[in-house]
């Protein structure tokens, strides 16, 4: 997709696969023929929405799209934006993400409705870990411990890069887990690119939750995980592969068809 | 003579706070939020009595916007209240990505907007709100004139399908449109006249009908038209106006940038060119004082609005 139009995230699409297959196949309770609201279904919400691309094949592969329509990704008068949006009507998609900071609280309010309405399913969310120098997350935070939203799963895919570098040297985030367990939520850890321990953890989750406190996994990934020569490096955040590049990493990862 | 006797006077805040009430008695979907000022939006009585559709974000306004397009997906109707400062510019990209285009059906509910603000000087007189909210695709912005109006315009939004904002204000304003209805998206003439159009909004309808009154008294007839709604404009009623009168005044507590004056500079040029003067704040902040002092100090005077008029009748050919 990234490659097809020359442009994209791949590095973090490749990093949180294993948790879009865990959610999208394993967790969530979800109805491809998709409903805005959602009533009696999880409801899930991309925080950082430049990976898209991992998303969107997600969706396509779950039923929501033709998976034919993947190849219009980033071209004009597509449904597939370079950043997830509502405004073009693509089924699966809530809420328009791409400026950070802002999914969590999206999230929050989803859940408080879903509490209004005696809806007892759960809301997921997943954000980057440089999206934690926003400060609206934790406003979010703050807000969703204080206020017992217990209905709620969040995800931070902490694969350590941002743009200009490696988060540490970019604006550390020190001792995370310690400063969302000092906010009042519960954390677990996991290996995101591990499936099953994805899986099993996210279980998890889903039993710590509806105890009075919100839920964070804290989970561990390789940017660009499965293609060697982008692994683990922020270089990858935002630049697409030229057509070698494209067929190398084709040929290091199972199962890819039908994108192209 | 002013031609409307004011039938009480209290501040528009006010009337938010009583449709608002009058809302969640109708509409079990209507839920409140407010970012720490509930006393100064006039939020209490429907916290009182709604507690469980009322949500206290705290001095969190982006988590506040964000949360109310969140309620919407289930149904809610959130209604945000905080002061109009915190209601736009400080969480502009919030309601951009997550309310305006995704197309979120919350009701963005601004006090004390503008220099009637008073005493707390320019960090909280907005006067900008206006032309932001109004360039947002698909934003609908209503600025009501009196008490009475802004409860109207507040349980009309009830009904209203998309994003749309609010603007009203703090000081004691009077109160003169009883009995007239509201419509959003139509201008309200107030008092018909020949020679010149005067457009305003807000707590400057008041402001246009005593400067009606004053060019009165000079042998000037003017029209006074209530522009409550901003976007989308009652473009047909602002023609049929400067049709009949050939020039306009347009009055707001605002920038003269972006604001009313500049929606209806656009209609004119775009379809019927004519004269046009803007009674609105010069490109500056403004800083503490009372209310009336403050507008006069700024030039939104009635004073202002009759020279205004008079000036733009000689351009008139």
């Amino acid at each position: 997709m990234v490659y097809n139009c020359q442009s994209g995230h791949p590095g973090g699409s490749l990093g949180c696969t294993e948790f879009f297959v865990a959610l999208y196949f394993h967790i969530l309770k979800h109805n491809p023929s998709f409903t805005m609201d959602g009533k009696g279904e999880d409801l899930f919400f991309l925080s950082n929405g430049h990976i898209s691309p991992v998303w969107y094949s997600t969706l396509a592969r779950a039923g929501y799209f033709d998976i034919k329509e993947l190849t219009t990704f980033r071209q004009l008068n597509s449904r597939l934006q370079g950043h997830p949006a509502t405004h073009e009507h693509l089924p699966g998609i809530r809420i328009a993400s791409g400026s950070l900071g802002q999914g969590l609280s999206v999230a929050i309010g989803a859940a408080l409705a879903k509490k209004l309405n005696n809806d007892s399913q759960l809301v997921y969310v997943l954000m980057g870990d440089g999206e934690q120098q926003e400060g609206q997350v934790w406003e979010a935070s703050m807000y969703a411990a204080h206020n017992k939203v217990d209905n709620l799963i969040a995800s931070i895919d902490y694969n350590g890069q941002q743009i200009d570098g490696p988060v540490d040297q970019i604006l550390s985030l020190k001792n995370l887990r310690a400063k969302w367990e000092a906010f009042g939520w519960i954390v677990v850890e996991s290996n995101g690119n591990n499936l099953e321990e994805l899986i099993s953890t996210l279980e998890k989750a889903k039993s710590l939750a509806k105890n009075g406190k919100p839920v964070l996994n804290l989970m561990t990934t390789v940017m660009g995980n499965g293609v060697d020569f982008m692994m683990g490096s922020h270089k990858w955040h935002g630049v697409a592969p030229n057509e070698e590049e494209c067929k190398k990493a084709m040929a290091q990862l199972e199962e890819t068809i039908g994108d192209f | 003579m002013i031609k409307f006797a004011p039938t009480d006077k209290k501040d528009t805040r006010s009337g938010f706070g009583v449709g608002l009430h009058e809302l969640g008695k109708q509409n079990q979907n209507v839920v409140a939020l407010c970012a720490d000022l509930t006393g100064s939006l006039k939020m209490d009585a429907f916290k009182k009595d709604f507690p469980e559709r009322f949500f206290q974000t705290g001095i969190a306004e982006a988590n506040m916007m964000g949360i109310a397009a969140g309620l919407t997906i289930g149904g809610k109707i959130p209604f945000t209240g905080t002061f109009a400062n915190f209601s736009t510019g400080r969480v502009y990209d919030q309601i951009r990505q997550s309310i305006a285009y995704s197309g979120k059906n919350v009701k963005i509910c601004a006090s004390h907007a503008g220099l009637t603000l008073g005493e707390d000087g320019a960090t909280h007189q907005i006067l900008e709100d206006i032309g932001m909210m109004k360039m947002l695709p698909g934003m609908t912005v209503i600025v009501p004139c009196d008490y009475n109006q802004t409860k109207d315009a507040t349980i009309a939004l009830g009904q209203h399908q998309g994003p749309a904002y609010l603007r009203f204000g703090r000081p004691v304003w009077p109160i003169f449109t009883a009995g007239r209805p509201f419509v959003i998206g139509l201008a309200d003439t107030l008092i018909a006249g020949k020679d010149v159009s005067i457009f305003a909004c807000g707590h400057m309808v008041w402001q246009a009908i005593e400067a009606e009154s004053m060019l009165a008294e000079k042998g000037i007839s003017a029209e006074v038209i209530n522009i409550h709604t901003i976007k989308p404009l009652d473009v047909e009623s602002v023609l049929a106006s400067i049709q009949k009168t050939g020039c306009a005044v347009t009055c707001e507590e605002h920038q003269i940038n972006g604001g009313l004056g500049d929606s209806i500079a656009q209609v004119l040029s775009r379809f019927h060119p004519a004269p046009l003067e803007m009674v609105a704040v010069n490109d500056s902040f403004g800083e503490s004082g009372k209310p009336t002092d403050l507008l006069k100090k700024y030039g939104l005077s009635p004073a202002n609005i009759t020279a205004a008029a008079e000036k733009v009748l000689k351009r008139k050919k």
